[in-house]
């Protein structure tokens, strides 16, 4: 695989603490969250069980608890906590100077 | 071969039987059960809080359908057995199915004994013994007129504390001096009469009942006096005889009951009998206890260990209406060779009486207090000599030998063979050696495995105080159910200690209530929320992110993930305009569909997230404010057309409910509020299922509460009646705060009201003005922070990021 392409999305002041926004790829929305300590998670903003969307519901430590039917996913690994199982992708994302990037692999998937 | 047995009847002690029948020879018998009543294996005991409304059908089941089965059991609902031919060894019912056996169980149980008095057969008399009584009750219940339970014994005072509980206006009419007598001495018949009164139950004693009154229908019940008490439904709970007919006919020995052996075999070798029916050693029983140890003896012998005898044993008595203890035991006559030790606290109204003789106790009556009835009883069985704790014994088991009056002392103390679930005779070795030893951790989990508290549940307390003891600190008793695993404290806790400690920000109590998580959960932090929002409502800044996302958004998200809105449309009157916004609303923003909802307004569903706005600002311009159909809040008030239209409209039910929708729009609440208001008792705004309702009658307006139509149904309480819109407005005010201010988060009015108790709160918001006025003032300087229309300011710009995208990103390559 090449070298991350990393996509500039916005800054951590557009999301709001234990909150967060979507961004929209032609693979699907991605949903960015920002907990109380300032850490920002990007996972794919759909949930396994009934495709929920993991970006409106309510963020508590570094967990997410979908809309939908309250499944809840670890923000930093994706796996669908207590007896639910299953798991949302992660995606790539880093912070520079409160700027964030993502790494999609699109050209990747597109070539294969 | 397998052998055929066929049982008739199909209660609680045949129900054991086969349980433990199926356990020890599984496949030895083709079961057949006739059963006269048209269903599966209940728990009688628990009929009374179905008749009271604390639990429902369902919730009783002992066999539900799959269980006859999966044990291949053929089960006839609805037969009864008009014949038994002994010489054929069949029987035959009363739809003309005939089986044959090799083995018969008689289990007919008994017939309410109804009193041999003139009209006992009239419309409206009913008796107390299995659903179909509970469900005639309940029905004649939604009258709300009087009722007279005639017997004062412990299931007349059920089913009168059950129909009391159901709105009606009850007399309990009991022929000795004081009530229970078989069970109470006067003194504790004495105090339960008190107690049962203050409940708002009329109590005559020493009523002879004459007649039951009326023309075709009960009107009443005549006293040997001549006097009569009115009723539309009178109760017979005078007793109970065994139903042994069958077996008589049958040519059975029978005396009150089928008499059996201590094996339960009847005179004829291959028929058994169990049950209320039968009798052993000269005794009928009636409660549930020694049932299943016959139960236990006939399954034994059916599965071919004839060694197995009844014993006879004491049980308890006790109670099952919510809020009196009482215990009794054993046999507490007076008489020379005995002495008795009483203690009596008035004020606590406890009274605590032991009857000795040669130093034993023979007999307990324990009322107000009964939490040392197990501890009395395992003297009593065992006959332990207690001259040497004689000064302290009344005051329990915690004062013995200067043991700390720790209540889990007393639990601790008792033996390992001391019984705790009297019902299914299970003791407290079987019940810690079980959670030991199949890892239980849970209380459901203890029924299952134990049965333990599986019945008539009196004795749950003390097998959570087992259960704590057995697991240490990792058991917590649902007594205090946590608001969630962030927290030790229950609801009632955390919003008695927000208002004793000043708590204002969710961070504040987090740090001072040592929540065990850094920020919460999805369940705390909304109820935390609505508590500093409810309490605080002119300091606290509402946490949005505290809220579930149909309030952060002020729409409902559907499962597609797009949004439906619906306007609000006060008492769901409507005009040309709103309609014709509403018409071009759907067609600019392509809304895919439109639906009538149930609350009298228009719901447009399908909306995508980031249209919302738009789609607020042109139903703002058109008048539209937000309806609230997505909050813990107040939802719509639903109104007919009332006095304006209707011919038999008596007050402007349509005019009222816009004054309340007005009035209390925008107030959050701990789960979402329905109301309406009909213009007269047809009631066609269906108010009468709502959390608040208003009746319209003549003489003023009729305010209900806490009814339910959604998971539950249950029709509402009656409030009082008012006579101007201004006090019906009052009312409806303060009893929505004092829900507010109590309620546990998502508990609809229904079940807080069941918490609370129906008495405690028509003392609180009719009966006391000071209350009522102060419930309205907190209200109305709440609304002064709430009435602000969501949905204009966000069409304004407020919360802008919830409705767009961040980003998007990748499309260019994409399109490459």
């Amino acid at each position: 695989m090449s070298e991350m392409d990393w996509i500039a999305i916005g800054t951590i002041a557009d999301i709001p603490l234990r909150g967060a926004r979507c961004v929209n790829t032609p693979e699907g929305k991605i949903g960015v969250f920002r907990t109380a300590e300032d850490q920002i998670f990007a996972i794919e903003d759909h949930c396994p069980h009934k495709g929920g969307p993991l970006s409106q519901g309510i963020v508590h430590g570094a967990s997410v608890t979908c809309p939908l039917h309250n499944w809840v996913f670890s923000l930093e690994t994706g796996k669908a906590q207590g007896a639910d199982e299953g798991s949302v992708r992660t995606i790539p994302l880093k912070v520079e100077d409160g700027r964030l990037f993502i790494a999609l692999e699109l050209r990747a998937s597109k070539a294969a | 071969m397998t052998e055929r047995l066929v049982i008739i009847g199909n209660g609680m002690a045949p129900g054991r039987m086969l349980e433990h029948l199926l356990e020890a020879a599984p496949s030895r018998y083709q079961v057949t059960i006739f059963n006269a009543e048209p269903r599966v294996n209940y728990d009688r005991i628990m009929l009374s809080p179905v008749l009271s409304g604390e639990k429902g059908y369902e919730e009783i089941i002992i066999h539900g359908d799959g269980w006859y089965i999966k044990h291949g059991i053929t089960l006839y609902k609805g037969h009864t057995i008009v014949a038994i031919d002994r010489a054929a060894k069949t029987v035959t019912s009363d739809h003309g199915v005939t089986e044959t056996y090799d083995k018969l169980v008689i289990a007919t149980g008994s017939v309410p004994f109804i009193i041999p008095v003139p009209g006992n057969d009239m419309a409206g008399v009913l008796s107390y013994r299995d659903l179909d009584d509970v469900n005639a009750m309940l029905l004649a219940a939604q009258s709300r007129a009087k009722a007279v339970v005639i017997g004062g014994g412990l299931l007349g005072l059920e089913a009168a504390a059950g129909l009391q509980a159901r709105g009606m206006d009850v007399t309990v009419l009991h022929v000795m001096p004081t009530l229970m007598e078989r069970q109470l001495d006067p003194a504790a018949g004495y105090l339960l009469q008190r107690a049962v009164e203050a409940r708002g139950i009329k109590v005559m004693t020493k009523a002879n009942t004459k007649a039951i009154v009326g023309n075709g229908k009960v009107e009443g019940v005549e006293l040997a006096d001549g006097s009569v008490v009115p009723a539309t439904l009178v109760v017979m709970a005078v007793g109970i005889r065994p139903n042994a007919s069958i077996a008589r006919d049958a040519g059975i020995e029978t005396n009150r009951g089928i008499v059996v052996d201590n094996g339960m075999r009847t005179s004829d070798p291959d028929i058994l009998a169990l049950g209320e029916c039968a009798e052993v050693g000269g005794q009928v029983y009636g409660l549930v206890a020694p049932l299943y140890e016959m139960a236990r003896v006939a399954a034994a012998h059916l599965a071919g260990d004839q060694t197995a005898g009844f014993v006879h044993s004491d049980t308890p008595t006790k109670l099952k209406v919510t809020g009196i203890d009482l215990y009794s035991l054993g046999d507490f006559a007076d008489g020379d060779d005995r002495e008795e030790i009483v203690l009596r606290d008035a004020a606590a109204g406890i009274y605590k009486r032991l009857v000795l003789k040669d130093n034993r106790v023979i007999g307990t009556v324990l009322y107000g207090e009964t939490g040392d009835g197990a501890w009395f009883n395992d003297l009593k069985k065992k006959q332990t000599d207690i001259s040497e704790m004689r000064d302290t014994l009344i005051f329990g088991q915690a004062y013995q030998g200067g043991s700390p009056l720790d209540p889990m002392a007393a639990v601790a103390a008792l033996a390992d063979d001391a019984e705790i679930c009297g019902c299914n005779g299970v003791c407290k070795g079987k019940i810690t050696g079980t959670i030991t030893e199949k890892g239980l951790t849970s209380l459901d989990d203890v029924r299952a495995h134990t049965k333990a508290s599986a019945s008539c549940g009196s004795c749950t307390g003390l097998v959570e105080q087992l259960m704590s003891l057995t697991l240490g600190d990792s058991y917590n008793p649902a007594a205090v159910q946590p608001m969630c695993k962030c927290t030790d404290l229950g609801h009632d806790d955390v919003r008695r200690l927000i208002k004793a400690k000043g708590l204002k920000t969710i961070p504040e109590v987090m740090q001072e209530l040592q929540w065990k998580s850094s920020c919460g959960c999805a369940k705390c932090r909304p109820a935390l929320n609505y508590y500093l929002v409810c309490d605080w409502p002119d300091e606290y800044a509402d946490d949005y992110q505290s809220r579930f996302i149909n309030e952060r958004v002020h729409a409902n998200i559907q499962k597609d993930g797009t949004y439906s809105v619906v306007p609000r449309m006060w008492g769901g009157v409507t005009n040309s305009s709103e309609l014709r916004a509403i018409a071009d609303v759907v067609d600019k923003f392509e809304i895919p569909m439109v639906k009538v909802t149930g609350g009298q307004r228009i719901d447009m569903l399908g909306i995508r997230k980031e249209d919302l706005p738009a789609v607020w600002s042109d139903l703002g311009k058109a008048g539209f404010v937000s309806g609230h159909a997505y909050a813990k809040g107040l939802r719509t008030v639903k109104t007919c057309v009332g006095s304006d239209w209707c011919r038999f409209g008596t007050q402007d039910s349509t005019g009222l409910g816009i004054r309340i929708e007005k009035f209390m729009w925008g107030s959050w609440t701990p789960a979402k509020v329905k109301m309406a208001v009909s213009g007269c008792p047809r009631n066609c705004a269906e108010a009468t299922c709502k959390d608040i309702g208003v009746i319209c009658v003549d003489s003023g307006f009729e305010i209900h509460f806490a009814g339910a139509a959604g998971l539950d149904i249950k029709g509402t309480e009656v409030l009082g009646l008012v006579k101007t819109e201004d006090e019906a407005l009052e009312v409806i005010v303060a009893l929505t705060q004092m829900y507010r201010e109590q309620g546990r988060y998502l508990e609809r009015i229904y079940k807080w009201a069941k918490r609370v108790g129906i008495a405690e709160i028509k003392r609180q918001i009719l009966d006391d003005a000071d209350m009522r006025t102060a419930y309205y003032e907190r209200f109305v300087f709440s609304q002064k922070f709430a009435q602000v229309d969501p949905w204009s300011e966000r069409v304004s710009g407020m919360d802008k990021h919830e409705f767009h995208p961040m980003a998007s990103v990748g499309f260019a390559e994409a399109a490459e």
